[in-house]
């Protein structure tokens, strides 16, 4: 028992707005549901849409099939509806265009005309959604306290917006009922509706991120939006820089000076960030960078998704220096993961890359509170008595960690770092010896990083005969796929892998091996975990499942590739 | 008041008779005067041979990426805002490589003075033409000469809404140190753009060149704007030094109110104590 909805128009036409209230207001009802985006790098005109799917538990993909579909134009009708189902319905406007003679789905409401009646045009989305409440049986309640929630300090705009809305509702009682049956609410505690940007944004401020320095780019730019908010508030300072080379280079100099320092992109913008990333990996500054990955090469598809920078990430910099790659693979784990990261720089004062996309930046879904007592901050900077005197930030020691302080925290100590390669002090040098050891120094701190790797999350059955490996935002859709081809009788596990870099072998090593079927399960077009795998360990899968087509997985298409290789 | 010495460390890579001993002697000397200690300091530099002066006075340094002096020093100031923060960096450094910055630092105008090594060419990659080379000199790369306009510096701090515009000479070094304890002291961003002789390489911007030139113009209202633009605009024969123009206008720190009170580096933080921020979400 679930229910499929489909909401489908132009930009600019403002269907978020009103379809992040009704997912908050089902959330609150106890529904769990995921809500996602599929829009166009436009500001006004195009096809856009988004889904929302209403499920038991906790949905953790959305499914082609649509039982509600809003179409606030005919091009929404036209595109979608062979995945209408046949019990399914479709709210449209008869003044805006007409359905086929043949399709008896239709339920008329006039949108633009109730809207207008209301207060504005621009409403039509608040009368669709009233038409939408009738369908699945739900009183407006809920919907209306929210609107009058966000719309608190907005004059009269939440009482023209119940109106809109009632008049939708008013408007769909007339010509059917409800006609579906939402799942069971969930019981238990209040559950959050959040995308993955602001989880990541969170994540950052609830580790002690004070400085935040980006250049907007999709789908990266919803952690700045979410941080800049903030940073009214709370003790961060939210810059916008002129370009990504001066955004990395930003972070950098909060961080040496002592902050918990942040920066976000794309593929793009990371490019750009290079030379940057590798001044981290010599200055030993610690630095945590989000790469919210879209399809390249070059710009690319900008607003939509791929897994196609992992290499690229792994070895973006010149010279060599170690670092860690981390991925967003749910918005359970990635709060937590993002402060791993944090926590991670600033233990082996290096820069630690964290992987996300736009599937998972983009992805609303009804989720637990997170506990914050969970998250660490161990700055790892030394106090009086923690260091040598005269302090020399490059200090050699066995594990290849120098103590840190930071600028002005003792007096007559200072901290000088360079890009060239250095001594001790920090000193420029160009000697053989000193750049061995200042090479070995820092690429020691490897080892005990590699041991904070988190070996790949197995799920499904613990000796399978089929093994479904992945990375990064795939893993609920990968998740789902285990369930399907479980349930029709396959052993079958999936081993996903959020911590990517330095890679953890363990469990992959014990379980490949001794799979029947293996596939590795990739958003992109060359299998760039299973390259990275098969150059780490020697092993390889039986097949890939690749997706670059700009969009996410879907479940139905993973079952059925790994049904059709049988 | 600190001996001169607390600051002068290291061994230089500099050619003898270049113009960065007495800039490197001038800052030492403001920072003294000044009295302020080594720890209270912070030098961002880039590449070049002017951005390795972090490695011949003693304070704290970042010294960084060719052309990325300013970034960190932002970053910097909202991380601690009690630092002194100076940007020493080159011609190429500061208004080519680092153009970009540049401009849009001068626009944010955080609290930093910027002290740029101007020598006209590229020392450390041995003489090819800067973004201030005079038109018509010939290098190794511009075989028939500079054909492009030199950048004016001042003239564009000045468009840009810079607060404190001043010219020096490495060789007037009284004035100099004055004009560094000056921007140094200024509330805002405080460009200093310093006249330096490049004895291996420029032969054509030398110190007989500049000695010949230079003069201290009486600058009646240093928060003239107008009489700033066209004392920036003079070159050639005769060659303003002096603080062009000096008025305060409001800095990046002072539109952060998290900035107020400790240093953010040296804030307390707990991230129990932030549990309630996802209640937004609920």
């Amino acid at each position: 028992m679930e229910v499929n909805i489909l909401v489908g128009g132009a930009a600019g036409q403002g269907m978020d707005t009103v379809m992040n209230l009704l997912g908050k207001a089902l959330v609150r009802k106890g529904y769990g549901l995921i809500y996602t985006k599929d829009y166009m790098s436009r500001v006004r005109g195009g096809h856009n849409f988004s889904r929302l799917r209403i499920a038991a538990g906790k949905p953790w993909t959305n499914i082609e099939s649509i039982d509600i579909m809003v179409a606030l134009n005919e091009e929404t009708y036209n595109q979608h509806c062979g995945n209408l189902a046949s019990s399914g319905r479709v709210i449209f406007d008869p003044q805006l265009f007409s359905l086929p003679d043949d399709e008896d789905r239709g339920v008329p409401v006039k949108l633009e005309k109730l809207a207008a009646e209301a207060g504005g045009k621009v409403m039509a989305n608040t009368v669709a959604v009233g038409a939408l409440l009738v369908l699945i049986g739900l009183q407006s309640e809920a919907v209306e306290v929210l609107l009058k929630e966000t719309f608190a300090e907005k004059e009269g705009v939440a009482e023209k917006n119940i109106n809109a809305l009632r008049a939708g509702m008013d408007s769909a009682a007339n010509s059917c009922s409800a006609c579906f049956d939402l799942p069971p609410q969930n019981e238990g505690e209040k559950k959050l509706f959040i995308d993955g940007n602001q989880v990541l944004g969170m994540a950052a401020l609830a580790s002690g991120c004070r400085f935040y320095s980006a250049y907007p780019m999709t789908p990266s730019t919803g952690v700045m939006n979410y941080l800049a908010e903030k940073g009214i508030d709370y003790p961060l300072v939210v810059e916008q820089a002129e370009d990504e080379i001066a955004a990395i280079n930003m972070a950098l100099g909060a961080s040496y000076a002592g902050v918990r320092a942040l920066t976000a992109t794309s593929g793009g913008g990371f490019s750009l960030m290079v030379e940057g990333l590798s001044l981290a990996g010599m200055t030993e500054t610690p630095l945590v960078l989000i790469v919210g990955m879209r399809p390249g090469p070059a710009t690319g598809l900008p607003t939509r998704t791929e897994q196609g920078d992992l290499g690229f990430v792994i070895h973006a910099g010149h010279g060599e220096f170690p670092r860690a790659v981390l991925s967003a693979t749910s918005h359970e784990d990635a709060f937590y993961r993002l402060n791993k990261a944090f926590e991670l720089a600033d233990r082996f004062q290096t820069p630690v890359l964290f992987l996300s996309d736009q599937n998972f930046a983009d992805t609303h879904r009804s989720i637990e509170p997170f506990d914050f007592g969970r998250l660490g901050y161990n700055r790892a900077i030394a106090e009086e008595g923690g260091f040598e005197k005269p302090y020399k930030r490059y200090r050699l020691t066995d594990n290849g960690i120098s103590p840190r302080i930071i600028p002005g925290q003792f007096k007559d100590e200072v901290v000088l770092v360079d890009s060239d390669e250095h001594d001790e002090n920090g000193n420029i040098i160009e000697d053989a010896e000193t750049r061995r050891l200042m090479v070995d120094k820092r690429m020691r701190k490897l080892k005990a990083l590699a041991e904070e790797m988190d070996e790949p999350d197995l799920y499904g059955d613990p000796h399978p005969e089929l093994l479904l490996v992945g990375w990064g935002s795939t893993y609920g859709v990968l998740r789902e796929a285990v369930d399907a081809l479980s349930s029709s009788g396959t052993k079958t596990a999936m081993l996903h892998f959020s911590d990517i870099w330095p890679l953890p072998q363990k469990r992959l090593k014990n379980l490949l091996p001794g799979v029947r079927r293996s596939y590795c399960v990739e958003n992109n077009a060359t299998g760039q975990l299973a390259a990275l795998i098969c150059r780490e360990t020697g092993l390889s899968f039986g097949g890939s499942i690749l997706k670059y087509d700009g969009r996410p997985f879907m479940a139905h298409e993973i079952v059925k590739e790994v049904e059709d290789d049988a | 008041m600190p001996e001169l010495n607390a600051y002068l460390i290291g061994e230089t890579a500099w050619c003898p008779g270049c113009g960065n001993f007495g800039i490197r002697s001038a800052l030492a000397g403001a920072l003294a005067e000044l009295e302020l200690l080594p720890h209270e300091v912070l030098i961002c530099s880039g590449i070049g041979q002017a951005a390795k002066i972090p490695h011949y006075i003693k304070a704290n340094g970042f010294n960084g990426l060719h052309g990325r002096a300013l970034p960190p020093a932002l970053g910097a100031r909202a991380a601690n805002k009690n630092l002194k923060i100076i940007v020493e960096s080159g011609d190429g450094d500061s208004y080519g490589e680092g153009g970009n910055h540049f401009v849009h630092n001068v626009r944010r105008n955080p609290n930093l003075a910027h002290f740029v090594h101007n020598n006209q060419i590229y020392g450390l990659t041995k003489g090819q033409a800067s973004p201030t080379s005079d038109p018509g000199m010939k290098t190794g790369v511009q075989v028939s000469g500079v054909a492009l306009p030199a950048l004016n510096p001042l003239a564009l701090a000045l468009v840009l809404g810079a607060g404190f515009v001043a010219r020096c000479y490495s060789a007037e070094k009284d004035h100099l140190k004055e004009t560094m304890k000056a921007a140094i002291n200024f509330p805002g961003y405080a460009l200093v753009d310093i006249l330096q002789p490049c004895v291996s390489f420029n032969k054509i911007n030398t110190y007989d060149w500049y000695n010949e030139r230079i003069y201290f113009p009486e600058i009646e209202d240093p928060q003239d704007w107008t009489s700033a633009i066209e004392l920036s605009r003079q070159w050639g024969d005769k060659i303003p030094l002096g603080v062009f123009y000096n008025r305060p206008r409001p800095t990046f720190e002072s539109s952060l109110a998290v900035l107020e009170g400790d240093p953010l580096a040296f804030k307390t933080f707990d991230p129990k104590e932030f549990a309630h921020v996802q209640d937004e979400f609920l």
